[in-house]
């Protein structure tokens, strides 16, 4: 019986390797993710986008990916793995794996990275990310427009700068409707979790605001504001459906067209290490419809979405104004430098907060 | 008819020793049965589990690389519990090992420092988890304070603390305000065993604590206090042992191992401190240890086990796309058989008529 039972095992093992050998002349594209992939957020939009590389490139590429990995010890070895599990190209999803990714990159310099979200490269290693505060502007205007109290509510993730230039982003637009408005803010430093978004939302309606932002991850402050007759905007993905009436828009990640574009770069042998920080116009993420307001504040949504993608509205034109009244040192020119905007750590005017760790 | 526990007079000796067997080998019956209904082949999926990670150089060395912290914990944590003193919080005196020790890191940045910034870096990192574990455990002593309650929640005390530091005053000034401090420098960094590889130092030392408490255990009469204090309290009395000494004395070792572990992990595997550098370690020492049997070679057996878990978890996600939660099943299973196979060795089952009282129940 064990005899019998060990050749079972042996012919499958030889079966699985067969198998193997002849998958290689595809290309092996990888992923690693933060969360689980669920049925929306961050991890979900990754998932998206990896299967409509799938639909895309059909049996010309075979992808992989490994869920649930947190942003510590473990990630450099899941990265590894993936690499001696024979992938050639390897999206890593979250800021945490930069370094990581860096150390497994220089490792395996055949090997091919796509980092999301960081600044650290390498020849052979690309960074991807979004100008999401492009959204945020349109969010602003939004905003500051269906606002009855005149007091919006912001749920912080993390003050790290791409959440702190959200903030920005949202209080400029919105001071351009109304110069008096107001923004409170709760850091519930955390991407996600439902409880604490929702008792940060219920804090925040609490405290008069009526039109609820968040940069966390979860729907539960859209259903929070839906049970109290507020409004809210979604984050990452569509989240409608937990707020018919309720949500404005929502900034949707739509990674597809890029992952696209690098992995056909990677069947052409063309790929090469490149800093990609796209907005509106690249397709990088894209604004859910607008609903829930009337038709002239559709229409100022509309066309700021329009004058971004041509390329005639920029949120942080000079001169923008800090907390202190000071003007910020303007390095881009007309705007503020892309690397001001990167390593954003301070409020404009009109911010009612400290940033933490200041 | 009935089926009842019935307490040994005696512990059977032979149970004690087949029983993580019996254990394994229902908890890999289960699985098959698991793997079968999810449609994967299971003697693949078992292979990709067990039998792959220890085929090849890189994956040993992952196991060990993730063994080392989970049996440097349990190694602590085992002496408390021989003890009967219960520390809950090796989570917390982990982290806190590893803010102090890269306090060191942190404040010698791109100085000349010498050689003399990693050893002090492991000295500061034991010191802090010790004194950190001295709170509950003084709590208790002078107070009678529940140990389980305040050891854990001196956890989110450290974890709030590491927070704000890499947030604040120890931030990277090039990191774009991310939480992260700047990467240690070299002399700050645990150094690796193989050239290219992940084997790092902190594995011999953990090889080193575990030899070190086995003597203890079994060779010196400390060693023999602690288990008489935990098996039988009133004997240890009679005896003159001190039990609140031994309290105070289990916390601080087991404080200053988690602190060791923490400042190894991040100055070897992560490089630099950062927030959620524990995937919660601190408690999942806690079942290597009881799955170890309080025992240190059986600690070390475990930890590795639990590491090829780990590692075969994720190959088996590659491999044969399983998902995570499956090993996540895996690991509850093997813990569920662990614990009702234990309580063969101290009972045993037997069928008796309904009618019959039973005169001689369990307890």
């Amino acid at each position: 019986m064990r005899k019998s039972l060990l050749a079972l095992a042996a012919g499958l093992l030889l079966a699985g390797s067969v198998s193997a050998a002849s998958a290689a002349d595809k290309l092996k594209v990888g992923f690693i993710y933060l969360g689980p992939i669920g049925d929306l957020g961050w991890t979900y939009q990754h998932e998206l986008a990896r299967q409509a590389l799938v639909k895309e490139f059909g049996d010309k590429i075979e992808t992989t990916y490994l869920e649930n990995v947190p942003e510590g010890p473990d990630a450099e070895r899941a990265i590894e793995q993936l690499v001696r599990a024979g992938n050639k190209l390897i999206f890593t999803t979250s800021f945490g794996y930069m370094d990581p990714t860096l150390k497994v990159a220089k490792k395996y310099p055949n090997v091919h990275f796509e980092h999301a979200t960081g600044y650290k490269r390498n020849a052979n290693m690309s960074t991807y990310s979004s100008k999401w505060y492009q959204g945020r502007y349109i969010q602003g205007l939004i905003a500051a427009k269906m606002s009855k109290s005149g007091v919006l509510g912001y749920i912080g993730s993390f003050p790290i700068p791409e959440v702190v230039s959200g903030i920005n982003a949202t209080m400029i637009a919105a001071q351009s409707i109304n110069p008096n408005i107001k923004v409170k803010i709760i850091w519930a430093n955390t991407w996600f979790d439902p409880g604490k978004e929702a008792d940060a939302a219920k804090a925040l309606i609490d405290q008069g605001a009526d039109v609820i932002m968040q940069h966390t991850d979860s729907p539960a402050a859209m259903q929070i504001a839906s049970e109290r007759g507020k409004l809210a905007f979604g984050q990452d993905s569509e989240m409608i459906k937990f707020g018919p009436k309720t949500q404005l828009t929502s900034i949707l990640d739509t990674w597809a067209p890029y992952y696209i574009a690098r992995v056909k770069a990677e069947l052409d042998g063309t790929w090469k290490s490149e800093d990609t920080w796209g907005g509106l116009d690249s397709h990088m993420f894209a604004m859910a419809p607008y609903t829930n307001m009337p038709d002239d504040v559709k229409k100022i949504a509309e066309d700021a979405q329009a004058a971004i993608i041509a390329g005639k509205l920029h949120p942080f034109k000079c001169p923008v104004i800090g907390q202190d009244g000071k003007e910020i040192e303007c390095k881009g020119g007309a705007n503020l430098a892309d690397g001001q905007i990167l390593g954003m750590n301070f409020y404009v005017k009109g911010i009612d907060d400290k940033l933490p760790g200041k | 008819m009935q089926l009842v526990l019935e307490k040994r007079t005696e512990r059977s000796n032979t149970i004690a020793l087949v029983s993580p067997l019996i254990a394994i080998g229902l908890t890999i019956v289960t699985m098959t049965i698991l793997f079968a209904i999810l449609g994967k082949n299971p003697l693949l999926a078992l292979h990709a589990y067990f039998i792959a990670p220890l085929t090849d150089g890189y994956s040993l060395q992952e196991i060990a690389v993730k063994a080392t912290p989970l049996v440097m914990i349990a190694i602590g944590l085992a002496l408390c519990y021989l003890a009967n003193a219960w520390n809950i919080g090796a989570e917390g005196q982990f982290l806190i090992g590893a803010v102090a020790g890269s306090w060191i890191a942190v404040k010698t940045q791109g100085t000349d420092a010498g050689a003399w910034v990693l050893p002090a870096m492991l000295v500061l990192a034991a010191a802090a988890g010790a004194l950190y574990a001295l709170i509950p455990a003084i709590c208790k002593v002078k107070f009678g304070a529940s140990e389980i309650l305040t050891s854990l929640m001196l956890v989110y005390v450290a974890d709030l603390l590491l927070d704000y530091l890499v947030r604040g005053p120890w931030r990277d000034p090039n990191g774009f305000n991310f939480p992260t401090t700047a990467e240690f420098d070299p002399v700050a960094t645990v150094p690796l065993l193989i050239e290219g590889g992940r084997l790092h130092l902190g594995s011999i030392i953990a090889l080193l604590v575990v030899a070190a408490a086995a003597i203890l255990l079994g060779r010196t009469i400390k060693g023999f206090e602690i288990r008489v204090v935990g098996a039988a309290p009133r004997a240890a009395r009679f005896g003159g042992f001190n039990a609140n000494q031994l309290v105070i004395l289990t916390f601080a070792v087991s404080g200053a191992l988690a602190g060791l572990a923490g400042i190894i992990e991040v100055a070897g595997p992560v490089g630099h401190l950062q927030p959620g550098i524990s995937p919660g370690y601190g408690f999942t020492a806690i079942i290597v240890a009881f799955l170890g049997r309080l025992n240190p070679l059986g600690i070390l057996i475990a930890g590795l086990f639990l590491a090829l878990t780990f590692i075969g978890g994720e190959q088996a996600q590659i491999a044969m796309k399983i998902p995570l939660d499956v090993t996540k099943v895996f690991q509850g299973i093997l813990l569920f058989y662990v614990l009702a196979c234990d309580s063969l060795i101290l009972y045993r089952f037997k069928l008796v008529l309904a009618n019959r009282q039973v005169t001689r129940g369990a307890g």
